[in-house]
């Protein structure tokens, strides 16, 4: 989240789309609630499905699953159209006046550059600024010039008029339009909208692209770093964001640092390229600190084996030859039989991946797997035949399972990160049943006897493993005290003021914050971004101090959240250009003073830089502004462009209704087996989206018996019209199948969902929850997921779970 | 005693009814002030902690029996919202209601146990035993298909040939000492629940 | 809880204490705000240590589909479309409505088996249940469910044990989005007039307090969007009022029932010497009057004057 659950009260105007957040975060959406009450919000709803969250929204709007680009750039069309935007915002604050390079250009449905054979864009060199002499990008405060970013977007999104979003998103025409005005309301400065998304957005083959509209629509309105504003990423599992955060991705490092590739053999020229130069005059351009980060980590990791001499140990990063190793890369080895072993920690990947099918081929063929969870796991019994619910043949797997038994959250003391960017700690309150015991304990005792082995017997290319710091109390079980202390960091040497010769802090202490992180080794820390958890004062992520001086709810005392304990991201965007809040009254966040910034909140900007000074509130970017446009940094392209989900109903983009190779997502990456088993509308033809419900959680709480009594057996939802019309009542059992297999289930037929008229034709969709499989209290279940396709969103490969084809039969 | 009739009449009417009514197998008449369940949470210990599941990180108050003294298991019989906390202010959903059936599941493991190949079924096996034969599996596929340079010539330095998918409810400590771990054998096939 | 708190049970006409005074309370079930999360159902039976049975979907949301002696709450879904086409999916926590004039007490002939605390909640003391099921006939909202387990009646306690010492019933204070809440009753029908008028202002023109007088005003009343119209929500009767049958066996048949059943002849006996001619009291005489008039008209208006105390 850019802001915080709390903050949410702050909101004139709540927006959940791409999410069901009474469902999934229902405590979280105390807090719309309290914004209803108490600040007269009013709650909007974008859904295919009439979910528990729109059951209390004030307007509701049915929307075709995966078209949601659609609507936004509609909506984005709409507000440039009738300049409904916060004027003085996007003039000052985001990148409307820059100018973009002459080679840049869409046409189609594809930007310049394309390259069918690979499906991407090899060369995005020509999606940027025009620069000049300086270096600096060309702007026009006018807006007037023809490539100003202000001219691009209103050229692109000029497609999208109403009638034709409604025809692609099967939204009616007038719900969408008062949706619409709804929204543009919160252009006035000091009025805010929050953005509350969640997988419904992710989970598509243009995910990353749909969050971006919905980023745009936000500055559009002058909405990004208020309070009560946001866009708001409802995570979904209690530390993800803290794993996130940590970089356990393919391709990252902790605190969002990324892997070298191959060509990356210069360590000098791969710091550089991370660490940009301001792109306008006078901006900070944050970033450039990267290599502080980076030698701190490396610092963390390999203590005295690293400095200058071997570019603090940059060899020993692996190095990526694809953008990244995702699980979807992953599997698909693995399928091919390029894989041998695995690793699933508390993860249950049969049932989350998709096509179960696929996956349970893929894990036969390893040698070994090695499952770490509190929890008996579909994953961990793969290979067990259960009936029609997983049809395998055990005898011919020849995979080896490890099954460890690790603690609960109860088990333990550590901390978890929530959506709000909160560090919080919690303690053990009973000890584990039988001999499970924490990851920690399981990795290190891993890591001790590979290390023994390496030590014992040599090997390949041992040298990371060897020299890994591991200067812990106990070798084989680090504890969590330990830990924290370590991604917070220390100084490695007495840290002097450059300026005064002052001590700041002595070797060994606690550093309080990562302004104090230096690229030389005299610094170390596991995660720049969680430095000032841990500090000489000792360990902020237990403060239990709930005051809120200002009732804005942001509780600085409270836990500790990154970076730097500040609560709303941007929140220098919260005063206009003269240092002042929009809204002085009631959205009232950072200001400044005179001499300095300061506020309710910690703010996200140099805290001495005078308005004056004209430095802008986007530090982290090279040109201090937010984009609406991209530059290179997306797969498909610098502005969200709508495409058809990979299996679609309509079978055509209406957009581009004569070009095929423009229908779904031309820079997602689809591997050749699985194109084969995507399914037509002709074979498949209504559309299916998948969910969780509020009674359970993924696939942990049907262990659990109070949930399984709340929600005891698999169903699918359908509409009435569609039920009736395949001679289906409530409560019979029907089979669900794609492409890929099927799943049986009881139909729960609702009136929650409406067919939708979608470019002339009628779309209905299928509703099919995820939580059953074939372990558990629960009664027994397919797992969903047999039924979904195997590709993923062009920049995350985040899988299509929420847009895929379906036929639907009473058993 | 200073009785009066009334008195006299009530005393002897619970006197004689209670007999009645005990000799016929109900309760008797001053057992009424235990009917009502006696409120259960009196001298359990309480422990602050974080619900596992969606990322609203509620407070919890896991209360458990024993004083935490050396001759007792410390044994959590109850879970409900921690009040203090900003977010939840007391409350959890029906996930979070339920947590005390997650610490005591049924399908909770307890033991190590490895499924050999073409096996129907588990067998327990000590940490050491399975740790030592998991880890002696990481080296002999490491060192058979790391790979240090590319066929460019370029260091590469990678293991692709192990995956390692990290867990979604671990803590940070837990999730930063995988990193650490899993970096340093080279392992890029390494993602996290975030990644779907 | 003090015995002193009791101030009505079920086959017992002796005076009540009534020295000790404490408020109302009333639990306040806010359907406008509820997400039917069901939360309040997993933390009823995790308070009270229940675990029903692991059931099946019947094809609908409600799960269980029905309130049972392990499940004293259930969540209950209805859709309804509006006029003007729009869907409104109206959710209702059934359960114990811990009526004023509690028809399950009035029905039982198991002397204390069914109480009535000052404060307004009525428990079942399932020590002197005799498991007959007249709570069941007696109850206008079809709450009470008799375990077959134990052959004894359950149902909703308003969590006595924690309002005893302080705190609000277990489904109150999980709720996420704040649509239960728990204070006195009149600061429960101040906090449902706020909501009324906010409700009113998103145009809910029938937007009102549940709290029927039939039964002389519950300790568990609902705001509802459209008032006028309480059954939408699963058929919430809209004028209970305790079966005539109740009324009269209470007025008339009853010392002749009790007397007429074997195993509580001894009751009877009891319940005779302990009333004796000069112990009934004014409100004994207004409690048979009033009931006997409810008996005979079943208007929701001729409830007793209770609920203004």
């Amino acid at each position: 989240m850019t802001n915080h659950w709390n903050d949410i009260k702050n909101a004139n105007l709540v927006l959940v789309m791409g999410g069901n957040a009474a469902e999934a975060h229902p405590v979280g959406f105390k807090w719309v609630t309290e914004a209803k009450a108490h600040n007269q919000a009013k709650l909007v709803v974008v859904d295919p499905r009439f979910t528990r969250t729109a059951s209390v929204a004030d307007l509701y709007a049915p929307i075709r699953t995966g078209s949601d680009i659609a609507f936004l750039g509609g909506l984005i069309h709409y507000l440039l159209d009738t300049d409904q935007i916060q004027h003085e915002y996007v003039r000052n604050y985001t990148d409307m006046p820059f100018i973009v390079k002459e080679g840049f250009s869409f046409e189609d449905g594809l930007y310049n550059g394309y390259d069918a054979d690979s499906r991407s864009y090899p060369d995005k060199s020509e999606w940027d600024y025009e620069l000049d002499d300086n270096g600096h990008a060309r702007v026009d405060p006018t807006l007037s010039h023809p490539r100003c970013v202000y001219q691009l977007m209103k050229k692109h999104y000029s497609r999208y008029t109403p009638e034709l979003v409604s025809q692609i998103c099967g939204t009616p025409l007038k719900r969408m339009m008062q949706v619409w005005d709804t929204i543009a309301e919160t252009a006035v400065p000091g009025k805010t909208m929050t953005i509350l998304y969640a997988l419904g957005w992710t989970q598509h083959s243009v995910g990353s692209q749909m969050i971006r509209a919905g980023a745009m629509l936000q500055l559009l309105l002058g909405n990004i770093g208020m309070p009560g504003g946001g866009v708001n990423a409802l995570r979904g599992h209690s530390n993800i964001q803290g794993l996130t955060d940590l970089g356990l991705l393919s391709n990252l490092l902790p605190g969002y640092l990324t892997l070298p590739r191959d060509n990356e053999q210069d360590y000098n020229a791969y710091i550089a390229k991370r660490a940009p130069q301001p792109l306008r005059p006078g901006q900070m351009s944050y970033w450039q600190n990267y290599g502080k980060f980076h030698v701190s980590l490396m610092k963390a990791w390999y203590g005295d084996a690293v400095s200058a001499e071997n570019n603090w140990g940059y060899d020993w990063l692996p190095k990526l030859d694809e953008p990244m190793y995702d699980v979807l890369k992953v599997f698909d080895m693995m399928y091919e039989g390029k894989m041998n072993g695995y690793f699933c920690q508390g993860f249950n990947p049969i049932a989350a991946f998709p096509n179960k099918a696929k996956i349970s081929a893929a894990l036969s063929k390893l040698k070994y797997l090695v499952v770490m969870d509190p929890l008996t796991t579909e994953t961990s019994e793969f290979w067990q035949h259960v009936d029609d619910y997983n049809d395998v043949d055990t005898t011919s797997i020849q995979t080896t399972v490890f099954r460890l038994p690790t603690t609960c959250f109860a088990e333990e003391n550590g901390s978890l990160v929530n959506s709000s960017r909160w560090l919080q700690w919690h303690w053990k309150g009973a000890e584990p049943p039988g001999e499970a015991h924490p990851d920690v304990f399981i990795m290190g005792g891993l890591f001790h006897r590979l290390r023994s082995m390496y030590q014992k017997e040599g090997g390949v290319f041992p040298d990371p493993i060897l020299n890994l710091d591991w200067s812990y109390e106990r070798p084989d079980e680090p504890t969590p005290e330990e830990i924290a202390r370590e991604f917070n960091g220390k100084a490695l040497v007495d840290l002097k003021d450059p300026v005064t010769g002052e001590v700041l802090l002595k070797a060994g202490q606690q550093l309080s914050g990562f302004g104090q992180l230096r690229d030389d080794g005299s610094t170390s820390s596991g995660c720049w971004l969680f430095c000032g958890s841990w500090t000489e004062e000792g360990n902020l992520m237990a403060r239990r101090d709930n005051s809120d001086p200002y009732n804005m709810g942001q509780t600085l005392g409270w836990a500790w959240s990154w970076p730097a304990n500040r609560r709303i991201l941007y929140n220098r965007a919260s005063a206009d250009p003269s240092g002042q809040p929009w809204d002085d009254e009631r959205k009232r966040l950072v200001w400044w003073d005179g001499s300095k910034w300061t506020g309710t909140d910690v703010p996200d900007f140099a805290a001495r830089s005078a308005p004056e000074d004209n430095m802008s509130p986007f530090i982290m970017n090279p040109e201090g502004v937010a984009r609406f446009f991209a530059r290179g940094n997306m797969a498909e392209g610098p502005f969200p462009e709508h495409y058809e989900p990979f299996e679609t109903p309509i079978g055509r983009n209406p957009l581009h209704p004569n070009s095929a190779a423009v229908t779904s997502n031309p820079a997602a990456r689809v591997f050749r087996n699985d194109m084969e088993v995507f399914g037509s509308a002709e074979e498949f033809p209504h559309a299916a989206t998948t969910y969780r419900l509020t009674e359970h959680f993924h696939y942990w709480t049907k262990h659990n018996r109070l949930n399984s009594i709340a929600q005891p057996q698999q169903f699918v939802e359908l509409g009435e019209v569609m039920a009736s019309e395949l001679g289906i009542k409530a409560g019979d059992r029907v089979r669900v199948s794609s492409n890929r297999g099927f799943i049986e289930a009881v139909a729960v037929v609702t009136k929650r969902i409406r067919p939708l008229q979608v470019d002339g034709k009628t779309v209905h969709h299928v509703g099919i929850p995820l939580h059953w499989g074939f372990v558990g209290v629960a009664k027994n279940g397919y797992i969903t997921n047999t039924l979904t396709p195997f590709v993923g969103d062009g920049n995350t490969n985040t899988p299509e779970f929420k847009s895929f084809l379906v036929n639907v039969e009473k058993v | 005693m200073d009785m009066n009739r009334r008195e006299f009449f009530k005393f002897c009417g619970v006197g004689l009814g209670a007999s009645s009514l005990a000799a016929l197998g109900m309760t008797p008449e001053p057992a009424f002030a235990d009917s009502i369940r006696h409120f259960k949470l009196t001298a359990s210990k309480e422990t602050r902690n974080t619900c596992p599941y969606c990322s609203v990180g509620c407070g919890l108050i896991m209360y458990s029996r024993g004083s935490g003294g050396r001759n007792v298991k410390q044994d959590i019989f109850h879970i409900e919202g921690d009040a203090d906390h900003p977010v939840n202010r007391g409350s959890l959903c029906p996930k979070g209601a339920g947590l005390i059936d997650f610490i005591h599941s049924p399908n909770r493991l307890h033991y190590p146990q490895v499924r050999e190949p073409g096996s129907k079924e588990w067998k327990r096996v000590s940490w050491n035993e399975a740790l030592d034969r998991i880890a002696r599996l990481m080296k002999e596929d490491r060192d058979a298909n790391f790979v240090e340079k590319n066929d460019a010539g370029q260091t590469v330095n990678r293991w692709l040939t192990t995956g390692f998918l990290a867990a979604s409810a671990a803590s940070s400590e837990a999730g930063y000492m995988t990193h650490k771990v899993v970096r340093s054998t080279g392992i890029l096939g390494f993602d996290n629940q975030a990644r779907v | 809880m003090a015995t002193q708190d009791i101030i009505a049970r079920s086959a017992t006409t002796t005076a009540s204490p009534s020295v000790r005074q404490f408020d109302e309370v009333a639990k306040l079930i806010d359907t406008t705000v509820c997400i039917g999360c069901k939360a309040c159902q997993v933390a009823c039976s995790e308070w009270n240590d229940l675990r029903d049975e692991v059931g099946d979907n019947v094809g609908v949301y409600d799960n269980p589909s029905d309130l049972t002696a392990d499940s004293w709450t259930v969540m209950r879904f209805d859709e309804h479309e509006t006029s003007e086409g729009d869907l409104e999916w109206l959710i209702r926590k059934d359960g114990c409505m811990h009526c004023e004039d509690p028809g399950c007490l009035k029905a039982c002939p198991s002397p204390g088996a069914i109480v009535k605390y000052d404060n307004g909640i009525v428990d079942f003391d399932q020590d002197k249940c005799i498991g007959c099921g007249y709570c069941v006939t007696g109850c206008p909202f079809d709450v009470p469910r008799i375990s077959k387990k134990d052959n004894k009646a359950y149902k909703c306690t308003l969590c006595s044990d924690r309002v005893s010492v302080g705190l609000e019933p277990a489904c109150v204070k999980t709720c996420p989005t704040g649509a239960i809440v728990f204070g006195t009753k009149d600061e429960m029908k101040e906090h449902a007039n706020w909501r009324i008028q906010d409700l009113k202002g998103r145009g809910y023109e029938n937007a009102g307090i549940y709290d029927p007088q039939g039964v002389g005003g519950t300790h568990v009343m609902y705001v509802l969007h459209h008032a006028d119209k309480p059954q939408l929500y699963s058929d919430l009767p809209k004028d209970p009022a305790i079966s005539p049958l109740v009324g009269a066996w209470k007025g008339v048949a009853k010392p002749l029932a009790m007397l007429a059943m074997a195993a509580t002849a001894a009751a009877g006996f009891f319940h005779y010497i302990r009333i004796g001619p000069n112990r009934v009291s004014k409100e004994d005489e207004a409690a048979v009057e009033h009931d006997a008039a409810q008996a005979g008209t079943n208007s929701p208006d001729a409830g007793g004057t209770s609920d203004e105390r």
